[in-house]
């Protein structure tokens, strides 16, 4: 355009021009429009979901969890029985009847303790995992040569009041231990081909490291399984709504014994709950028992807890027989290669 | 570098400090109200420096609760300089200060931003307010929590805040996520609080607040005013392109607007304002400017307030099952004259079984804690709620007081409620199913549930053995945990609804309240 056109000459074929796009513009604004139409189809096809679905019927998947179990030893017994006054020198009894720490933990091993922890109570009460249980243990295996520790547990109540009151929380600080409370993203959804267990979300964080695990379960009278010990501990593992379980308590339980296969467990029956199980309450519910017992047959371990700790008939412990059926473990505790000491 | 040094040590760059330093304060006592924080640090300070709640409370129960004393503190600077808690101290404030700083980038123009900062007829509404607030408080209904900044910050900052940084950072800010009632509108009242001020600057502090309005109540007293030399003003104006309070320093100064920013006596070119010792109180408007009918007007509200409010009935006969009061709470009416709403009890509980009602206890009660068993449930060994309760509403109980022990054994625990059974809902009662897992979870000793085994035949003839639970109501302490871990999660089958609660005669369901002597036998049985 001109500077000064001639309005009387020049009006109408300006006029004209200004109206007259010209093929680049024409081009590059077909083409967006053209570009996003195009866009828009694709990706409607490339989302598009023909067939209709039922929802929650799709194939599941889940993690499997490792064997942490040790090799099995012709020599060494895989059951101890420990009688002593204080946790210390009883759990170093009865772990040293076994062999010692060496034989479960290598120097490095990244190893996973999972106290029970469920219960917001003061370790008198004998509702959680004593915190000298938890202390005597992980100076074993931090003697061992563990490069690190875990402690873990996802608890009824909520998970930094358990921690804080049980005690185990002064443990792991004084001790070093890193605590893994369940958070929002620690779980993941596991898969077993358990008897009534099959997917079910699990408390994964601290699997995803640990080469072994160790369970340290207070021995414990339970309202509805009659008992929790080193097998029902492995409850604390699940998340999501665990209350479905008591639907078919004695199964789960054994299911525990199919999807943990732990490096050691120990149960610490120094003070038992006797009655008002699980959560207890009154120190009138705790005897002394003075005893630790560890292993690696969870089956055994807590047919003992039962039978001596408890003192109760184990006939009625519906998922030690199960368990025992299923070939997950020895409910015959005296057929198994075992030692009774006096720390 | 000289001039640099010279400005740090203006008063305008100490304020800021005293900001930074303040606001930073009250977040990080937000953070720590949590149990795996809160070593025994004054998790409710800031409530109780709060003049107007120790002033309130002192109205509705004739009493100054504990560390509600230190709102001294605050008065005394507030009779020397005038509402300088409003700018230096005042976290909402702080919060205001900024955003509007930042919207104000936007109104750049000197004119606008001095137009802006006029005083406006409008802000005399929170003298009505707080009018209508203290004489609601006269009848017996505490309400200044509606509106207190801190109440309001604390209460945002809990059910609104806090839970959405959990949702955006999964597990940053509590273990497993925290969901509060309603908070959705909480949340989008702050949300218009703070984006009012681009339409006024500091519009909640200057019309709404308050605090703000007994502050310079008090203020008028005070002895250290801004004061403008008419004979050095050149009538520029630009002693308002920054004044915070809109509180007109160009010709009479409103003492009870001036939040002692010292803005006006930076920006003036003359020299012509400055911070004096007793100046002459004829340049000035010492007194808030309430029109008397609207003061009549605020007090109508308040009295309607409350007389409407209690005429519902929800505080009397017509109570509200859902209203479950944290433990320790007084009895309702009292409750009701302590509770300013700042929700600090919710913030701390480790369950999130506290929540924030809306209308549940009726109109008084709004955002009042109440328990809410879906969410979670009261923690057998915890006193948390009570230990930052500024006001008392719940008691700062001990653990064996809460749960009947030691010297307390005869008086029994704390009841929140009763525990009742919905058989129909109930998977061992009518669905032929194990569970019980509310007798699990019963954290008294001996429990409060307890089963009988049946076996019964079912529905294919084959026998099965189950256990059926029933309630021992006179050793339910109403702590919900049944209800939370019932697998029934919509509805649950057992349910604690408020009846029984120890705190009210009116409201207890045993006749003698306590331990009886069934109970006294049972304790002695073995299992």
């Amino acid at each position: 355009m001109s500077a000064n056109p001639d309005p009387s000459e020049t009006q109408h074929p300006v006029q004209e021009a200004e109206n007259r796009i010209s093929r680049r513009e024409f081009m590059v604004r077909a083409g967006a429009t053209g570009a996003l139409l195009a866009g828009a189809a694709a990706a409607g096809r490339a989302l598009w979901k023909p067939d209709h679905f039922v929802p929650g019927f799709q194939a599941e998947k889940g993690l499997q969890l490792a064997n942490y179990a040790p090799e099995i030893s012709k020599v060494l017994p895989s059951m101890a029985i420990a009688h002593g006054q204080d946790h210390d020198s009883t759990v170093r009894a009865a772990i040293g009847a076994l062999g010692g720490m060496s034989r479960f933990i290598k120097r490095g091993d990244v190893v996973m303790i999972k106290p029970n922890v469920a219960f917001d109570r003061p370790a008198a009460l004998a509702a959680t995992t004593h915190p000298e249980a938890l202390r005597a243990v992980a100076k074993l295996v931090i003697e061992a040569g563990a490069a690190k520790v875990f402690i873990a547990d996802n608890p009824i109540n909520s998970p930094a009041g358990c921690f804080l009151k049980s005690g185990l929380r002064q443990v792991a600080n004084d001790l070093n231990l890193e605590l893994l409370y369940p958070e929002t993203n620690s779980f993941s959804p596991l898969q077993l081909e358990g008897e009534v267990l099959k997917h079910w979300t699990f408390f994964h964080e601290p699997f995803k490291k640990a080469t072994k695990v160790i369970g340290v379960a207070p021995c414990k009278d339970h309202n509805l399984c009659h008992a929790s010990m080193t097998m029902k501990n492995w409850y604390g593992l699940l998340g999501g709504r665990r209350n479905q379980f008591h639907q078919h308590i004695h199964s789960i339980v054994s299911d525990f014994a199919l999807m943990m296969k732990p490096t050691l467990v120990v149960l610490d029956g120094m003070n038992v709950l006797m009655s008002n199980g699980p959560t207890g309450g009154r120190l009138s519910d705790v005897k002394h028992m003075g005893t630790v017992v560890a292993g690696t047959d969870m089956v055994a371990v807590d047919s003992y807890g039962y039978s001596h700790l408890l003192e109760r008939d184990l006939a009625e412990l519906t998922y030690i027989h199960k368990a025992h059926d299923r070939k997950l473990g020895n409910k015959n505790w005296k057929d198994t290669l075992y030692k009774e000491v006096q720390a | 570098m000289k001039s640099n040094f010279r400005d740090l040590l203006k008063l305008r760059s100490v304020r800021r400090v005293a900001q930074v330093f303040f606001f930073s304060l009250f977040l990080f006592f937000v953070v720590i109200s949590d149990l795996r924080y809160l070593k025994g640090y004054p998790a409710s300070l800031f409530l109780e420096l709060d003049p107007l709640v120790a002033f309130a409370t002192a109205i509705t129960t004739h009493t100054v609760y504990m560390g509600l004393l230190l709102s001294l503190l605050l008065i005394l600077p507030t009779l020397l300089f005038g509402r300088i808690f409003c700018n230096w101290i005042c976290p909402y404030g702080i919060l205001h200060h900024f955003i509007g700083w930042l919207m104000g980038k936007r109104r750049a123009e000197e004119r606008e931003r001095i137009e802006a900062n006029r005083y406006k007829k409008l802000y005399s509404l929170k003298y009505v307010i707080l009018i209508g607030m203290v004489v609601a408080a006269v009848c017996g209904s505490l309400q200044i929590g509606l509106l207190d900044p801190i109440c309001l910050f604390h209460r945002s900052m809990t059910t609104a805040i806090m839970p959405m940084l959990n949702i955006f950072i999964p597990s940053s800010v509590y273990v497993r996520q925290y969901f509060h009632m309603g908070a959705w509108v909480i949340g989008f009242i702050l949300f218009f609080l703070v984006g009012m001020n681009v339409l006024i600057p500091r519009f909640f502090c200057r019309v709404l607040c308050p605090l703000g309005a007994f502050l310079g109540t008090l203020s008028s007293f005070a002895l250290w005013r801004i004061d403008r030399d008419p004979d050095k003003c050149v009538d520029c104006d630009l002693c308002l392109k920054s004044c915070e309070g809109a509180s007109d320093p160009h010709t009479q100064l409103r003492k009870s607007e001036c939040f002692v920013c010292f803005n006006c006596v930076e920006d003036c070119p003359e020299d012509a304002i400055s911070f004096k010792f007793m100046p002459p109180l004829k340049r000035e408007i010492t007194a808030p400017m309430v029109p008397a009918r609207r003061a009549l007007l605020g007090s109508l509200v308040g009295v309607g307030f409350f007389a409407f409010g209690r005429g519902s009935g929800k505080t009397d006969r017509d109570y509200n099952k859902k209203v479950i009061r944290p433990p320790g709470s007084v009895e309702e009416k009292d409750f009701l004259d302590r509770c300013i709403k700042c929700d600090q009890c919710i913030r701390v509980c480790p369950t999130n079984v506290l929540q924030p009602s809306l209308l549940e206890s009726g109109l008084e009660g709004i955002w009042t804690p109440i328990l809410n068993m879906k969410l979670g449930y009261c923690e057998l060994n915890c006193t948390l709620c009570g230990q930052v309760c500024p006001t008392g509403a719940i008691q700062r109980i001990t653990i064996e007081e809460k749960t009947g022990m030691g010297p307390f054994a005869e008086e029994g625990p704390i009841r929140l409620g009763t525990a009742f059974y919905d058989h129909g809902r109930c998977l061992p009662w009518s669905m032929e199913t194990p569970c019980v897992v509310c007798e699990e979870v019963c954290p008294v000793s001996p429990k409060a549930i307890y089963s009988r085994e049946v076996t019964i035949t079912k529905r294919d003839g084959n026998p099965i053995t189950l256990r059926r639970p029933y309630v021992d109501p006179a050793l339910c302490i109403g702590c919900g945990i049944c209800e939370h871990e019932c697998p029934v999660t919509d509805e649950a089958a057992i349910r604690v609804t408020a009846i029984g609660e120890t705190r009210s005669r009116e409201r207890r369901l045993l006749m003698d309240g306590g331990v009886t002597s069934s109970v006294r036998g049972l304790e002695k049985r073995q299992r």
